[in-house]
């Protein structure tokens, strides 16, 4: 389970790798989302995968999962979320400001 | 002896008032303020010469920074005071000759304030004693030349020749630092006389001849040695009294200072030998050829420092081949090289300040110092003429001149040279004499050319911007102190030879005492010998060539422009700053891609390196936890959504497609047993897929990117690469031996925080100030996003301003 976890994070990486050289603008951002997804992926299967139970306290089992990759996994959602809302935005400014969401046109001005 | 290094500090004290002075409305030329200073201090160092000639030094040391060994330790001994009283002496008459050069009209606040700081510098550079201290004096003098020959800034020539200068001397002194640097690693002492004492071990040490070449790089550079002389010419754009001081009687001699300073430490290897005394040759002889093609007399007296600083070099070079012999009987033939040299050194400083004013009071008086346009002076400035004739039959080497004797004493070192059976030099020694002889004749041919170009001939009125007359009584006054110098040394040599000279040997050669009498007694008439021969050669030669100038000259043309130095330097400036645009430009692309290109395959290359070069991908895939069919189909999903992504025609497929994504990871953290990321990724995963869905609304659509096939591929490697990279890494860090996981503590949650979701209590309690730190990033996001959006006004503000 883990190598193939680790295999499909890997994909993931290839993927928001290959938006993240593209011209548009949009693709940029969405392969940040999408390498995020891949990071978590990796820190859940570096905790170990499926050696416990739910990690609440109760119902007395022999192991629980590693809570700690998730509680690090659950701050670095909230954080992904409020950068990608952030950029959303600045693309959407950008759009509004100069006309284009194409990066290869983004280059700043001749004189500087 | 607290006073040496309060003498090095006055200059600079009395320079912070001088503003302050310049406001006041004085009734006088500040000037005369700024004149009291050295000759102050002139007067306090002369009174050491007794008992320096009787073998005293003083040492004063004030802590600085003491856990690096690093004092401000002032050492006067018999070296150091030829060249502080040089430093004093003429500049009290180079600040005499400048109160009547310089009209009050120019900023004089700021020239003197220069000159004061170059005061200190040099003074500093001559007395201390540690190594780190005279490199902080030495780059002191770089900058106060560099801010004097810049005076006249309003001149395009003033400010590039201060470049040049600044640019040369600079990086030689960072070549000497580096040098000094090597010394302190090896000796663990920053102190000179300490280096010199314990110098011995270290001969063999591998850093002892890279520290050589370095400080003597740094020596070269300062004193104008070839192929260094470049910046000296162009420096002569400074007003005429900063000529005269700096760069010809002071800054220009501090590399001959270091040389003989280092000469006790490195004196001894051949390789000092070799590079000092060819050096200073090559320059001799490069620097007189040069300077006769000259039509600028200050560029004529520019090339004929160059020319005697090479002269002085090579006698200090010839000179080191003592210590290599050892205390005996034949060594006494080569200290008398480092004697003439220190003589010359003397007498250098006289001639050249005379001549360097005299070119100052014509071009004062006459508007030019072309020599073109001048001619037939003689009877118009008949002090002028007598002041320069003296300095330049003293140059020349004719008697009753002190040039005579130091010249003698120059031929009579480089024939004691080629008699020396010792580094091949009984084969290619012969060459020394050769070399000097030519350079000597030279040397007299542009001499004469100085002279009587000038002074004799035509008078030429119309080309004249005044008429001729004799200068002030003030600005000939230092001249003629000088030009009596010139004559007085000569008839009394061994006065100076006795008290000046003497201790500077002992300084230079301290392990030949007390055993071995450094001293020389130097007489105008030594018999008929080769050396009167050389100099009745180079008088009778000399005379020729200088007659028949106009035939010969011609041989000039066959040196084109292109290939001098100048020209090198130039190039190598133009080309170092055009490759350094390109280089820029060409990875400079201010194009994402380009540069997410770049850190990729950084990664790519170090890390996937590393791991390669340390051996430390290994897979172990025991441990895994069994795949059941459920959980194939949730990764395939993920697969297929992500790839389709990359082929999607439009956006709207692209955001469904990412959040298929995230929904499916969400499922994840539901098999992972993680409920509390489900539920969040969940809810996270709707929004994000609102706001890019809002962005669809407002952004153009998505266009069929026209990229290059080429490209692409090179997107496709980079990215299957890196992911590669990736899995590879995870795969090697996953098999790993691990500790024992820490999240057994966090188990008792219950016990110890009183709750039972244990991920909620680590983001609650044990881990809290994460949380709260990811509340502020939220936050701020919200405020960006906010503004942002709010950013309208602005917009139309600049919008306004646009029309």
């Amino acid at each position: 389970m883990e190598t193939l976890m680790i295999i499909l994070a890997g994909i993931l990486v290839m993927i928001a790798t290959y938006l993240f050289l593209s011209k548009n603008l949009i693709r940029v951002i969405l392969g940040s989302a999408i390498l995020s997804h891949a990071a978590h992926l990796l820190i859940m299967t570096m905790g170990g995968l499926k050696t416990g139970s739910v990690p609440i306290i109760g119902e007395k089992p022999l192991a629980y999962t590693d809570a700690l990759p998730q509680a690090l996994i659950l701050t670095s959602i909230v954080i992904g979320f409020a950068v990608t809302a952030l950029f959303l935005v600045l693309a959407y400014r950008t759009h509004r400001k100069l006309g284009t969401d194409n990066l290869a046109q983004l280059r700043g001005t001749h004189d500087e | 002896m607290l006073s040496i290094n309060i003498t090095i500090v006055i200059p600079l004290f009395i320079a912070l008032f001088l503003p302050y002075l310049s406001k006041k409305k004085l009734p006088f030329h500040i000037g005369w303020i700024v004149l009291a200073v050295p000759i102050i201090l002139f007067i306090m160092l002369a009174s050491f010469i007794p008992s320096v000639a009787s073998g005293e030094t003083y040492l004063h040391t004030i802590e600085w920074i003491p856990t690096y060994g690093i004092h401000f330790t002032t050492y006067l001994d018999g070296l150091s005071m030829i060249f502080a009283l040089l430093i004093t002496g003429i500049g009290s008459l180079v600040i005499l000759y400048s109160i009547y050069y310089l009209s009050s009209k120019e900023s004089l606040h700021t020239f003197y304030v220069y000159l004061l700081l170059f005061m200190t510098a040099m003074l500093g550079v001559v007395f201390s004693e540690n190594l780190f201290v005279l490199y902080v004096f030495w780059e002191l003098t770089s900058i106060s030349s560099f801010l004097l020959i810049a005076f006249w800034y309003h001149r395009k020539g003033s400010r590039n020749g201060a470049q040049k200068a600044l640019l040369i001397t600079v990086s030689g002194g960072f070549s000497m630092l580096t040098g000094f640097i090597m010394l302190y690693s090896m000796t663990a002492s920053a102190s000179i006389r300490e280096i010199i004492s314990s110098i011995d071990q270290y001969t063999g040490h591998p850093l002892f001849i890279p520290a050589l070449v370095l400080i003597l790089i740094g020596a070269f550079t300062k004193s104008a040695q070839f192929p260094f002389h470049i910046w000296l010419p162009d420096a002569m754009e400074a007003p005429t009294p900063v000529s005269a001081y700096l760069h010809s009687a002071t800054m220009v001699k501090a590399g001959i200072y270091l040389v003989a300073r280092f000469t006790p430490i490195f004196g001894g290897e051949a390789l000092w030998f070799w590079l000092v005394s060819c050096v200073g040759l090559v320059t001799m002889f490069w620097g007189s050829f040069r300077a006769i093609r000259q039509t600028d007399l200050k560029a004529l007296l520019a090339f004929s420092t160059v020319s005697q600083l090479g002269l002085i070099m090579s006698l200090l070079g010839l000179g080191s081949i003592a210590y290599h012999l050892g205390v005996q009987e034949e060594s006494v033939l080569f200290t008398l090289a480092t004697f003439a040299a220190l003589f010359h050194l003397i007498n250098h400083s006289t001639f050249k300040g005379a001549l360097f004013m005299i070119v100052g009071v014509i071009d004062h008086q006459l508007g030019t110092r072309d020599i073109r346009r001048l001619g037939g002076l003689m009877s118009f400035m008949p002090i002028s003429f007598t002041v320069a004739l003296a300095g330049c039959f003293s140059m020349a080497g004719l008697p009753p001149f002190n040039g005579f004797l130091s010249k003698e004493m120059f031929f009579t070192a480089v024939l004691n040279i080629h008699q020396l059976d010792l580094f091949s030099l009984d084969t290619w020694g012969i060459l020394f004499p050769i070399i000097a002889w030519v350079g000597s004749i030279l040397t007299f041919v542009y001499c004469m050319i100085f002279v009587f170009k000038t002074f004799t001939g035509t008078y030429q009125e119309k080309k004249l911007e005044h008429g001729a007359h004799e200068a002030s009584i003030g600005m000939i006054i230092s001249p003629v102190i000088l030009a009596i110098l010139v004559l007085g040394i000569f008839f009394f040599p061994n006065v100076l030879g006795e008290y000046i000279i003497t201790p500077a040997m002992y300084s230079i050669f301290p392990t030949f005492t007390p055993s071995f009498d450094l001293s020389q007694t130097v007489s105008p008439w030594h018999g008929w010998n080769m050396e009167i021969a050389m100099t009745i050669g180079v008088i009778l030669l000399g005379t020729f060539l200088y007659i028949f100038l106009r035939k010969w000259k011609g041989i000039y043309s066959l040196f084109p422009p292109k290939w001098s130095f100048n020209t090198l330097y130039d190039s190598l400036l133009e080309q170092s700053e055009g490759r350094s645009k390109t280089f820029t430009k060409f990875y400079l692309t201010g194009y994402l891609r380009d540069y997410l290109v770049y850190i990729f395959l950084f990664l790519v290359v170090v890390t996937g390196g590393t791991y390669l070069y340390t051996n430390a991908f290994s897979f172990d895939m025991s441990g895994d936890a069994p795949v059941r069919v459920y959980e194939w189909i949730v990764v395939l999903v993920m697969v297929i959504a992500g790839v389709s992504i990359l082929f999607a025609k439009s956006r709207v497929t692209a955001i469904l497609l990412n959040s298929v994504l995230g929904y499916m990871v969400a499922v994840l953290f539901v098999v992972f047993r993680a409920p509390d990321l489900a539920l969040t990724q969940l809810v996270v995963e709707t929004i994000s897929t609102v706001l890019f869905l809002l962005c669809y609304h407002f952004l153009p659509e998505w266009k069929k990117e026209n990229t290059k096939r080429k490209t692409k591929i090179t997107n496709i490697m980079i990215s299957v690469s890196v992911g590669s990279l990736f899995i590879l890494v995870a795969l090697a860090v996953n098999s790993g031996n691990l500790f024992e996981t820490i999240s057994r503590y966090f188990e008792e949650a219950y016990e110890l925080a009183g709750g039972k979701n244990i991920v909620n209590v680590i983001l609650g309690d044990f881990r809290a100030f994460d949380t709260m730190l990811e509340v502020v990033v939220l936050f701020i996001a919200g405020i960006g996003v906010y503004s942002l959006i709010q950013r309208k006004g602005i917009k139309e503000e600049e919008k306004l301003e646009d029309q």
